[in-house]
């Protein structure tokens, strides 16, 4: 499983980051992903208003 | 020790700030960002009428006047709905600005680009203050009360009261501020379209001197706003025509409001508790609103020197009996509209009267929506959940 983000893509809204389910995300200079927490759920994804998320299962 | 530390500078953080700094009790906000309202997230639209909120709102805050809104049915059909005080939209970059001075004014601290990274308690568990990070040194700061106003996205809310997220309760919005557009300035433009703005709808907020603020919001899914966006373009030439000079993204809370907002010495308000209308999505009022609730109860627990979650309480008590009550039947509303094919918009607004759309924003009168909406069958159940 791998979580990607596009930090040219990324316009730094904290969406991802008010949805996640785990709190896995937080926004600092770009959004940063706790590797331990995130369950690869895919809701960031969903949620990004620019596809800059890219959440792939096996 | 400080009285009380605010996390995050928005409406609600430094509307509370200044009610707690007039009142003489010593108060201190952190902002993430380097500069204090920037980037935006926001349409920008404000109702005149919050300014008995807010205090007489400077002209400099203020792009552009206006009168009310039309609404657009899918099928291009509007109506204006007239606010008797009319409005305004917003510079919030400067808006936001004017009410940190406010607050500083009135005795309070403000600092930019400060990363409040976590949550200090003391021995009894009670939260007491901050750590964080400004221009690479590291701080602690001692309060008796910390205040969390960080808008949506929000670890430290999930640190003090658990993980709130519903991704299904937000919109997923792009906007993109214009220039080179022309509307009828001192009208908000608002257009529904169960296909072109899923649950959400398209704004054009007039900004004066040919100016907008052109977004759109949808239910969270595959496809994207921008996507959406460009469908939009292509049937408004008068808008595509416009240049693109900022682009704003956001997610918009559009209902679960959290119920319990206290804990021992932590109180959470404006969006970070979901403060905002469930039909519009605007959150400035809500904010401004929960802030000087919060301070209120504040306020009264630092007099009695208890800052127990128990007595913190009496805000989430206050705020539900003032506003959340009011703000669970625009949920409704919100529920309901999302439910409707773009014939059952387009007959909607050909039924209605304009005086009604308002009062629907603000949770009254949806028996009457009830009613239009149950002349057709098959929408007596949709209805229902109306009344």
């Amino acid at each position: 499983m791998t979580w990607t983000i596009n930090n040219n893509r990324c316009l730094r809204c904290g969406g991802c980051v008010s949805v996640c389910p785990t709190a896995a995300l937080e926004l600092r200079d770009n959004v940063i992903r706790d590797e331990k927490l995130c369950k690869f759920c895919g809701v960031c994804e969903k949620t990004c208003p620019v596809e800059a998320i890219k959440v792939t299962k096996p | 020790m400080m009285d009380a530390v605010i996390i995050g500078a928005g409406p609600a953080g430094t509307c509370c700030a200044k009610k707690l700094a007039e009142n003489g009790f010593s108060v201190k906000i952190y902002e993430k960002r380097a500069e204090i309202g920037s980037p935006k997230r926001c349409g920008e639209g404000l109702s005149e009428a919050s300014q008995s909120f807010v205090g007489k709102i400077p002209d400099r805050c203020i792009a552009q006047k206006m009168r009310g809104a039309r609404l657009y049915a899918p099928n291009g059909r509007y109506l204006d709905a007239i606010l008797t005080a009319g409005g305004f939209i917003l510079e919030r970059k400067v808006f936001d600005k004017w009410l940190a001075e406010e607050a500083v004014k009135a005795g309070a601290a403000v600092q930019a680009n400060t990363f409040v990274s976590g949550l200090l308690k003391d021995d009894r568990g009670f939260y007491s203050g901050v750590k964080g990070e400004f221009m690479g040194n590291e701080f602690e700061e001692k309060a008796r009360v910390v205040v969390c106003a960080t808008g949506a996205e929000s670890p430290i809310r999930n640190q003090a009261l658990g993980v709130y997220s519903k991704v299904n309760l937000v919109d997923s919005c792009i906007q993109y501020e214009m220039t080179n557009v022309d509307m009828i300035p001192d009208l908000i433009h608002i257009y529904l379209s169960s296909v072109l703005a899923p649950r959400g709808y398209v704004w054009v907020f007039p900004k004066g001197e040919h100016r907008a603020n052109v977004g759109l919001g949808i239910v969270p899914q595959e496809k994207k706003p921008a996507t959406y966006m460009q469908k939009f373009f292509e049937e408004h030439p008068e808008i595509s025509k416009g240049s693109i000079i900022e682009v704003n993204a956001g997610c918009v809370p559009v209902g679960g409001m959290v119920k319990d907002m206290v804990a021992n010495g932590f109180v959470l308000c404006g969006e970070a508790a979901n403060h905002v209308n469930p039909i519009h999505g605007g959150g400035i009022k809500e904010a401004v609103i929960s802030g000087q609730m919060a301070a209120d109860v504040i306020m009264d627990c630092l007099k009695a020197g208890d800052v127990s979650k128990r007595a913190l309480s009496k805000y989430n008590e206050n705020w539900w009996e003032l506003r959340g009550e009011h703000l669970k039947r625009v949920e409704k509303l919100r529920e309901t509209l999302e439910k409707l094919a773009d014939q059952d918009l387009n007959d909607l607004v050909d039924a209605l009267k304009p005086e009604d759309i308002i009062e629907f924003a603000r949770g009254a009168k949806l028996s009457v929506l009830a009613k239009v909406l149950m002349r057709k069958p098959r929408l007596v159940g949709i209805a229902r959940h109306l009344l």
